[in-house]
């Protein structure tokens, strides 16, 4: 139906445009934009950032609302706000901590659990359970228990990010074939060979799909807790920039946590699609 | 055979409800026997008395309305402006493969981000919660709309077509019974994560709500009345996970 469309879309330009040179530039603009989606899309970014910056600029109160291109020339005064780059190294050092435990607890409780059927059928519900509860609401023992410093915000980020991963890795044991593991056994191979050869390779796609939902998990973790108490961390500032109504730096450090977390989001996707593609 | 599973099922239970007791008991002794801090972990027992007197002098009400007028609030907001916009997208391929890895690309970012900004934006009120909510639950509405409207079988439409349906007709017979399954999987991911922002962002900064009264008690170390709340909120949320579940299954059947 849509190809259709277009082609009597394109056969209509090329009947309006009679040969005049501007219309087949137009027409040629489309067809470009048709082959390269990517293009349009990042037009579509640049449109909304124009959009912003003239609405900014224009009629929205410069208290709240910073134009774009003021953010993107602050960055460098953000950066220089003494403690901003301090409080990135400390959040960075808390989500490469806490993601760091939620892997090695994950992959250890996700193997414990998926290899043994019956541990699998007695501990999955209740984890199933535990991770369909809300955890927010128990931030503020967290804070309690571990203090404001960076321990309760590395709890935090990993008891959010340690489900995921168990569940995909419980997930991606059960989905080995029993044939494999049968055949193994039957050609002689011990427990640890069996572990190496056969059930460590086919988890890996799993595992990496299980660490990139961890990823978001402990970005979520740390983050939530980052900006409900922080002393130090980037939740001091926001709150401060916020308090301050200086809207340009509060934009700037957003965007940087942001180009943080798509940058380690990232990481993952291209590890997972690196050792998946074995299959 | 099926004696054998029954067993095997009865075991398992049985390890469910004995790591339950044992996590209960842990926490009786804890408190009772071996004397950890009171205000670290309360006893449950006082705990369960506070949840009774919660529940019974229904002092949960004020909050618990707050934060539901704005989790209703924020997923129909959500609900609508995502399932619309999704359509729309969905009904060009082009723009499907140009807006669709827009979409897929902010998700992955935590909005939680923009938590600051909104509160900077809306005021502690209810206003930046509800616009939290429906920002971040809006991202896996309008993908799932987008993922189901587009992945119709083209057959189908073909068919519908060549019978002489109406678009009307094509939408309503074709379109959205193959879509709706998908949607609704988007709607129930939009659904829980709604409920928890909007949880978090009362936690995080607020001036009501059942989020904000449990740090307004962690704040005033009332320990005991604190997990009773603790409790009330996992409840509610369960309880509502359990309901949206049932009326999954349910739509699932009528198909």
């Amino acid at each position: 139906m849509n190809s259709t469309q277009t082609a009597s879309a394109d056969a209509a330009r090329r009947r309006e445009g009679g040969g005049l040179s501007r219309a087949l530039n137009v027409s040629a603009v489309r067809r470009f934009l048709h082959r390269h989606p990517g293009v349009a899309r990042l037009g579509v970014v640049i449109l909304i950032f124009i959009v912003w910056e003239i609405a900014a600029r224009t009629f929205m109160d410069p208290l709240f609302v910073s134009p774009p291109s003021r953010v993107f020339t602050s960055l460098g005064s953000v950066w220089d706000t003494s403690g901003v780059p301090a409080a990135l190294r400390i959040t960075f050092f808390e989500l490469a901590v806490a993601f760091a435990i939620a892997v090695v607890t994950g992959l250890a409780a996700g193997l414990a659990i998926g290899l043994q059927p019956f541990a699998r059928r007695s501990l999955m519900p209740i984890v199933l359970l535990v991770y369909g509860l809300p955890q927010i609401t128990i931030l503020p023992l967290f804070i309690l228990f571990f203090g404001i410093g960076p321990p309760s915000k590395i709890a935090f980020g990993v008891t959010h990010g340690v489900f995921p991963i168990v569940i995909t890795v419980v997930a991606g044991v059960q989905n080995l074939k029993p044939i494999l593991l049968t055949s193994a056994r039957s050609m002689g191979a011990s427990r640890w060979q069996t572990f190496r050869y056969v059930i460590f390779p086919h988890m890996i796609p799993s595992f990496f799909a299980g660490m990139r939902l961890g990823m978001s998990g402990v970005l979520l973790g740390v983050l939530l807790a980052e900006l409900y108490v922080s002393t130090a961390g980037i939740g001091y500032f926001t709150q401060m920039f916020t308090e301050n109504f200086d809207p340009t730096k509060l934009f700037g450090l957003i965007a940087m946590l942001a180009a943080m977390a798509i940058l380690l989001n990232e990481i993952v996707r291209r590890a997972e699609n690196h050792f998946s593609r074995w299959r | 055979m099926a004696r054998r599973d029954r067993a095997r099922r009865l075991a398992s239970r049985a390890v469910q409800i004995g790591f339950l007791l044992a996590l209960f008991l842990l926490w009786y002794l804890a408190t009772n026997v071996w004397g950890v801090n009171k205000l670290l972990l309360p006893n449950p027992i006082s705990v369960w008395r506070q949840f009774v007197d919660v529940l019974r002098s229904g002092a949960f009400l004020p909050d618990l309305r707050v934060t539901a007028s704005e989790f209703a609030a924020a997923f129909v907001l959500a609900t609508t402006s995502g399932t619309i916009v999704g359509y729309f997208i969905s009904r060009s391929r082009y723009f499907t493969r140009v807006f669709e890895p827009l979409l897929a690309g902010i998700f992955s970012i935590p909005i939680i981000l923009f938590l600051p900004l909104y509160v900077l934006f809306f005021g502690l009120g209810p206003a930046s919660k509800i616009a939290l909510g429906t920002t971040i639950s809006f991202f896996p509405i309008a993908l799932a709309t987008i993922a189901g409207f587009a992945n119709v079988d083209r057959a189908l439409v073909a068919a519908a077509r060549s019978m002489g349906a109406s678009n009307y007709q094509l939408f309503r017979y074709v379109l959205l019974p193959a879509a709706l399954p998908v949607i609704m999987g988007g709607l129930r991911i939009g659904f829980t994560i709604a409920l928890l922002s909007i949880l978090g962002s009362e936690t995080i900064a607020s001036l009501a709500g059942l989020g904000h009264h449990i740090v307004e008690l962690a704040e005033d170390m009332e320990m005991s009345r604190m997990f009773a709340y603790i409790v009330f909120v996992v409840a509610m949320v369960a309880l509502l996970n359990f309901a949206v579940s049932y009326l999954e299954a349910r739509g699932r059947r009528h198909q």
